[in-house]
């Protein structure tokens, strides 16, 4: 069932142009599933008059909280990312369908791009509290511009093996997720992804030449977060759907792209 | 006890909140964050006679306390919602109310009918102002002889509650509301979406990939208001109110101006929970100001 709920802000942790909140709320948590997002109101800023809808980056049912990574894009996601300890904030929550679990014995490849890392975490903890020991092996391929864009490497290392990629070579192989060397050596059956669009291409393209199953968590731009609005809709192979509530995550197989 | 009930032609509604077609889905989408039985009605996604996809993505630009969508009408055909989503929504505790739209007059004229012949169903809100699809009824709702036309034939199959939501982007409101009156409506609902753009200046692109977009949102509010205000003194029928209303405040601000009931839209998507709210705030500003019955308000602008 989804929710509105005002959290406070109990922790926070600063990066360049992102920020990491713990949010804690007094009502017991919905059930949340990988790869679901929450949609929060910005308050106080003109220019965002809509909600946001950011990943769920780690969920705590035992403390109520939930944990957000957000990257300052734009005014709306920079008024959040500077939001105070004890702030409150208002979110709807979870929304969309979340990554489908994987399989007995599946190898599973967690890709992330920039700031799509971030529901890589959740979801990757999912599997380990429900699908493990079946899953066989669990790992991460994150990839980032420079160094700076990839944040909380020990929270990833501790789901799994963490393969990096940076554009520019400051951390790990240089180059993109798509060209990290993993790729000829690996054995996979299931690859999620979440990043930006050309990236989410050239692993869908990938995965479609050596053909490996695939999700991928699409961010087009939202208003309602709840299916109503039709504004944020995907081209499909069975017409537009609204990644808000048919997605975010779909297979590749029912893209067009 | 306050009364709040309102009575409409053929159409009794238990307070004056109803949600905006396009912003409430088919109220499903809503119902873990209202009780529907507390609102007066809902009425649901803008209903064709044939399937529609709908326009290109991107569809939605966010401006200062506002938003731009062109959406255009994307929906699977009034026999889809009669045969799959009518039997679903019929039995909800509320009014659910079908906005219907077309392209040609025969269009509008048969899916009315069919959405006449659905028991549960006790009213449609007639679209003649889309402004994202061509020909995409906007054609109809800016002169006074297409509403004329569009109204008389859909009056002759239409045999409930027929509701007209106008369109905004004309010279002359009150013209158009009267035309749609003397055409047979029994309500005229207020405003649909203003006519807009967006343009990214980095890119030197449009945001919206039809270009224009109608726009929505608390910004529009003042406008809406007007326009309602200038529409009630001209017709004798009941107006229906909408355009930005984000609290229980700006609902009684269009009951004042004239309006008989209100419609909720895009404050829907800020808080989905704000339809219900509204109604129960409209009450409580009747117990404050002693007012006995919400109907009182209506046209109570003291000038």
């Amino acid at each position: 069932m989804k929710k509105i709920i005002d959290f406070i802000v109990i922790e926070k942790q600063s990066f360049p142009r992102a920020a990491l909140l713990k949010l804690k709320s007094d009502m017991p948590l919905p059930e949340i599933r990988g790869g679901q997002f929450v949609n929060v109101r910005v308050d106080g800023c003109d220019k965002a008059y809509l909600r946001r809808p950011i990943s769920i980056h780690d969920v705590d049912y035992q403390n109520n909280t939930i944990d957000l990574l957000i990257q300052e894009k734009h005014e709306g996601t920079t008024k959040l990312c500077a939001l105070p300890v004890g702030a409150t904030v208002n979110v709807v929550l979870p929304l969309g369908n979340g990554f489908t679990m994987p399989d007995k014995d599946d190898n599973v490849l967690l890709v992330g791009g920039g700031i799509g890392i971030a529901p890589l975490l959740y979801f990757a903890k999912t599997i380990c509290r429900d699908a493990r020991p079946s899953v066989f092996t669990t790992a991460f391929l994150l990839g980032g511009r420079t160094r700076d864009d990839l944040m909380l490497l020990d929270r990833f290392r501790n789901e799994g093996d963490v393969f990096i990629t940076t554009n520019d070579g400051s951390m790990g192989e240089k180059g993109f997720v798509t060209e990290h060397s993993l790729w000829d050596t690996m054995k996979i059956n299931k690859i999620y992804a979440c990043g930006p669009m050309p990236m989410m291409k050239a692993v869908a393209k990938l995965a479609r030449e050596r053909g490996i199953w695939c999700e991928v968590s699409l961010e087009n731009q939202m208003a309602c977060g709840i299916g109503a609005c039709l504004c944020c809709v995907e081209n499909t192979k069975e017409g537009n759907l609204c990644v808000c509530k048919e997605g975010p995550v779909f297979n590749i197989e029912r893209l067009l792209w | 006890m306050v009364k709040t009930e309102i009575k409409l032609k053929g159409l009794t509604l238990k307070n004056p909140v109803m949600t905006a077609s396009g912003t409430f889905g088919y109220g499903e989408e809503y119902a873990d964050f209202v009780d529907l039985s507390e609102l007066g009605g809902i009425i649901v996604k803008g209903t064709t006679l044939h399937h529609r996809e709908g326009n290109p993505y991107p569809r939605m630009a966010e401006t200062p306390m506002g938003m731009l969508n062109c959406v255009g009408l994307q929906n699977k055909g009034v026999d889809y919602f009669v045969e799959t989503i009518y039997p679903r929504i019929r039995h909800f505790d509320t009014n659910v109310l079908v906005n219907v739209s077309g392209s040609n007059i025969d269009d509008y004229v048969t899916a009315a009918a069919k959405i006449d012949a659905l028991e549960d169903i006790p009213a449609i809100e007639l679209n003649v102002s889309c402004p994202n699809v061509k020909q995409g009824g906007m054609a109809f709702g800016v002169t006074c002889s297409g509403i004329e036309q569009v109204v008389k034939a859909v009056r002759e199959v239409y045999h409930k509650h027929l509701m007209v939501k106008l369109s905004p982007n004309v010279t002359n409101i009150a013209e158009i509301a009267l035309a749609a009156e003397a055409a047979g409506a029994d309500s005229v609902s207020l405003i649909n979406t203003l006519l807009g753009m967006a343009i990214n200046a980095e890119t030197r692109k449009p945001v919206l990939s039809m270009v224009t977009g109608g726009l929505s949102g608390a910004c529009v509010k003042p406008v809406a208001l007007r326009m309602v205000w200038q529409v009630s003194k001209a017709v004798k029928i009941p107006v229906i109110g909408l355009g930005g209303i984000s609290s229980a405040t700006d609902a009684i601000e269009f009951l004042l101006a004239g309006a008989s009931a209100i419609q909720i839209g895009t404050a829907n998507f800020i808080d989905p929970a704000i339809s219900a709210k509204v109604a129960k705030g409209i009450e409580e500003y009747c117990e404050r100001q002693g007012v006995e019955d919400v109907n009182e308000l209506v046209g109570g602008m003291i000038v």
